[in-house]
């Protein structure tokens, strides 16, 4: 179970995101668990792909420049997996879009029923 | 596992920070914790060599925050928390359970590779290729050119969002305080 | 939603020059250096964002517009499609078609450079107006909050 601790905090990360999304009764607090839930899934596909090579330090995955010289087998053997980063740079872009959503569905009921209490919002009808 | 302690603070760090905005009775506060969730997270991107996630991460992490405080800070009432009793215990403890049962099964599996050990078998074949090319930033070349469908459903989807926000957010047939009519 | 005092104003003018020259720059080597499309197109909505907050939402109305923010995010979206369409000069869908180079310079991407721009202008212009319609919603409806309450 060493090797396998940033997932597991990873996973804990997710845990609290639920927690808050089946428990609370807040809207806001519903939107927190949402955020939460999308952070905890974008840090867990980005740990799958990091490496830790033998000899020497993990490289983000951009070609060195000519003045430092680095092989290509080396740079091969060292560099991180860019697949994962690169789909999570559009996840996170993504994520901004559908936090700004939630947040104007959440204006919405908030004008309409004048609260954010989920068992309030149940009862009335508008 | 020397120079993972950065990596590990920094998620101890962002771990509690979760806890503290979702259990705390103050919205604000909870609302600047996430802050505090995302700006952790976009630091432990960096320990895991990913400078593009740490670029996009903090700035989308500060809009993120003011979009939150907007909806925090109304104008008529102080926001405070409605505490009602629900069977927290019950639904906590089958969450966690459930959650870490999940994640055992998915440990004795045999494509989950520990830590720092990734399988790799496309992104050695992207990196072997891409190398050769023109193209310096490799995650520019994964995302623009091995993998453009990708990001064609991403601009798709950012598009539609958006489009979403306007639709909820144009009020129709109703005047304006001074007396001119919407045009929506 | 009330703008803040000229001493706010005239520094975000004056940031929102920086900002949108770093955004620029985050962009254009995107094959180069770390960014790309979506890092420099929130940088780009993020100094949007700070003339917004600055300056009211009442006056970026008149001075920018949804309308403007609009047309941009679809130039961009259509653009994108456009370069991709283009591939099929070259035999296939997204093929990468323009010279390519090895080495650091500016034009050695292919057609990547071009998709970037496509990209910040479509994630950039999105972002702004979706804020800018959200600040703006709270100006007119100001006096009817206390009476769409339901209680």
């Amino acid at each position: 179970m060493e090797a396998y601790l940033p997932y597991i905090l990873c996973v804990g990360l997710f845990a609290i995101g639920l927690y808050a999304i089946a428990v609370k009764k807040n809207l806001i607090k519903i939107i927190i668990g949402i955020i939460l839930i999308h952070h905890s899934t974008n840090l867990f596909l980005v740990l799958v792909g990091f490496r830790l090579p033998e000899n020497g330090s993990p490289l983000a995955p951009v070609k060195p420049a000519p003045h430092e010289q680095i092989s290509k087998a080396e740079f091969l053997a060292r560099s991180v997996d860019p697949v994962p980063q690169a789909l999570m740079l559009t996840s996170i872009v993504i994520g901004l879009s559908i936090t700004a959503l939630i947040v104007v569905i959440a204006i919405r009921l908030h004008e309409k029923y004048g609260t954010y209490d989920l068992t309030k919002i149940r009862e009335l009808r508008g | 596992m020397a120079d993972l302690v950065p990596l590990y603070m920094l998620l101890a760090f962002v771990l509690i920070a979760g806890i503290i905005a979702v259990e705390t009775h103050d919205l604000l506060s909870s609302v600047l914790c996430m802050g505090a969730v995302g700006f952790g997270l976009s630091l432990a991107e960096m320990v895991l060599k990913a400078p593009d996630l740490v670029l996009a991460g903090v700035v989308v992490e500060v809009f993120a925050l003011v979009l939150l405080i907007r909806i925090v800070i109304t104008r008529q009432e102080a926001p405070e928390e409605f505490v009602e009793n629900t069977p927290t215990v019950a639904l906590t403890g089958g969450i966690i359970l459930s959650i870490f049962i999940g994640m055992l099964i998915c440990f004795q599996s045999t494509g989950f590779t520990p830590f720092g050990q990734p399988l790799m078998n496309m992104g050695r074949a992207y990196l072997e290729e891409g190398v050769t090319q023109g193209v310096q930033n490799q995650v520019t070349a994964v995302l623009l050119d091995y993998r453009a469908y990708d990001t064609l459903g991403e601009v798709t989807v950012i598009f539609t969002a958006i489009m979403g926000c306007y639709a909820l957010l144009r009020r129709q047939g109703e005047k304006e305080i001074e007396g001119n009519d919407t045009n929506s | 939603m009330r703008g803040m005092t000229l001493i706010v104003k005239t520094t975000a003018g004056v940031l929102l020059g920086f900002i949108a020259l770093f955004g620029l720059h985050v962009v254009v080597t995107g094959h180069i250096e770390p960014g790309g499309g979506f890092a420099g197109g929130v940088i780009l909505a993020a100094g949007l964002l700070l003339m917004v907050l600055a300056f009211g939402a009442d006056e970026m109305r008149e001075r920018l517009g949804e309308r403007l923010a609009v047309i941009w995010e679809s130039v961009g979206a259509i653009g994108f499609l456009v370069v991709a369409l283009l591939g099929f000069i070259a035999g296939a869908f997204f093929s990468n078609f323009l010279p390519r180079a090895t080495g650091f310079e500016l034009f050695a991407g292919g057609s990547i450079p071009f998709a970037d721009i496509a990209i910040a202008l479509n994630v950039g212009a999105g972002l702004f107006g979706a804020f800018l319609m959200l600040a703006a919603y709270r100006t007119a409806r100001g006096k009817d909050q206390t009476e769409g309450r339901g209680e």
